[in-house]
């Protein structure tokens, strides 16, 4: 039986964390000396939080744009209520579809009331993506939109989850 | 950056076990030594082809707050207000987009209270009237990038 971290120990584990995972071979170690604590009790609490779900991964965040995934594209559409969910599902299910979202409308300013994103090397690509997506799809019919990035001012890593995008969005 | 900064990406993408030595199952899956699997994650975060490495806590289970906002920016103002934005750290993203919204950008604050102060102070310091759109269902968020 691990004893688990104290209440501070957790907040200064996830302060510690807001920097980033220690780039060494024993990362773990590394934060529980941070922490005042034994490493058994930091992986401890990170498998703990991974099962209650905040955060999905140890994992990184791409300067995509810095690796050719310049063609940013925010699909917006205009989806009667009675149907956005299954909408949503499908294209959130459908390749390519990197963030699928519910946003509220704000009439009469903006209609739209889903998003998803569509990120790929070429703009032409993802144009013609979205447009054999919508077919499949059958949504052709529903007014929507594509807005595609053309400067990315800031683009934090972020402390935290997104978005991205919405980076996308979420960004 | 070569083909194992590729596979080193692709793999890393997946996430890093929850293990005291997470680096040596990454390095014998690539196939090469630990110390090497560092080194180039190292290389490619100041490189800054990664921007970040690490769990990303969900703000909304820990009680912070996201939203995706737009503004209509005049375009002789667009430099001037695109700095102010970005100078707030509450701004994560702000993208440029071919629309009447011509500007996009996310918040990520500590709690629902900052970003209402937030988008309060967007609208003060822009003059503008910001579009606020937080999600209100997700049905699909899978950031992968094969690259």
């Amino acid at each position: 039986m691990i004893a688990p971290l104290t209440q501070e120990q957790m907040l200064d584990l996830r302060q510690c964390l807001e920097r980033g995972l220690p780039r060494v071979s024993r990362p773990y170690d590394a934060l529980a000396e941070q922490i005042g604590a034994h490493h058994d009790q930091v992986l401890q609490q990170m498998q703990h939080w991974h099962e209650q779900g905040l955060f999905r991964r140890v994992g990184l965040v791409l300067n995509h744009r810095a690796l050719g995934f310049v063609a940013n594209a925010m699909l917006v559409l205009d989806v009667p209520d009675a149907l956005v969910d299954n909408v949503g599902q499908r294209l959130g299910r459908a390749p390519g579809v990197n963030l699928c979202y519910q946003r509220p409308r704000r009439l009469p300013q903006w209609r739209y009331n889903l998003f998803c994103m569509v990120h790929g090397r070429e703009r032409a690509v993802v144009e013609a993506h979205i447009e054999t997506l919508l077919a499949e799809h059958l949504l052709n019919d529903l007014p929507h939109q594509v807005l595609f990035s053309t400067h990315a001012f800031k683009q934090c890593g972020g402390r935290f989850a997104p978005p991205p995008s919405q980076v996308w969005a979420h960004g | 950056m070569d083909e194992r900064d590729r596979q080193l990406i692709n793999r890393l993408q997946h996430g890093l076990p929850l293990v005291r030595q997470p680096w040596q199952s990454v390095a014998q899956e690539l196939g090469c030594a630990p110390g090497e699997v560092l080194d180039r994650l190292h290389a490619l975060l100041e490189d800054g082809v990664l921007t970040r490495f690490g769990p990303m806590f969900d703000i909304e289970r820990v009680g912070g707050a996201f939203t995706l906002a737009a503004l209509t920016v005049p375009e002789a103002r667009f430099d001037a207000v695109a700095e102010q934005l970005n100078a707030l750290p509450q701004v994560a993203h702000n993208y440029r987009r071919e629309h009447a919204w011509n500007m996009w950008f996310v918040l990520a604050c500590a709690s629902p209270e900052e970003l209402d102060a937030t988008l309060s102070r967007i609208e003060t310091l822009s003059g503008l009237t910001v579009l606020n759109l937080p999600k209100e269902h997700t049905y699909h968020v899978g950031l992968h990038f094969p690259v």
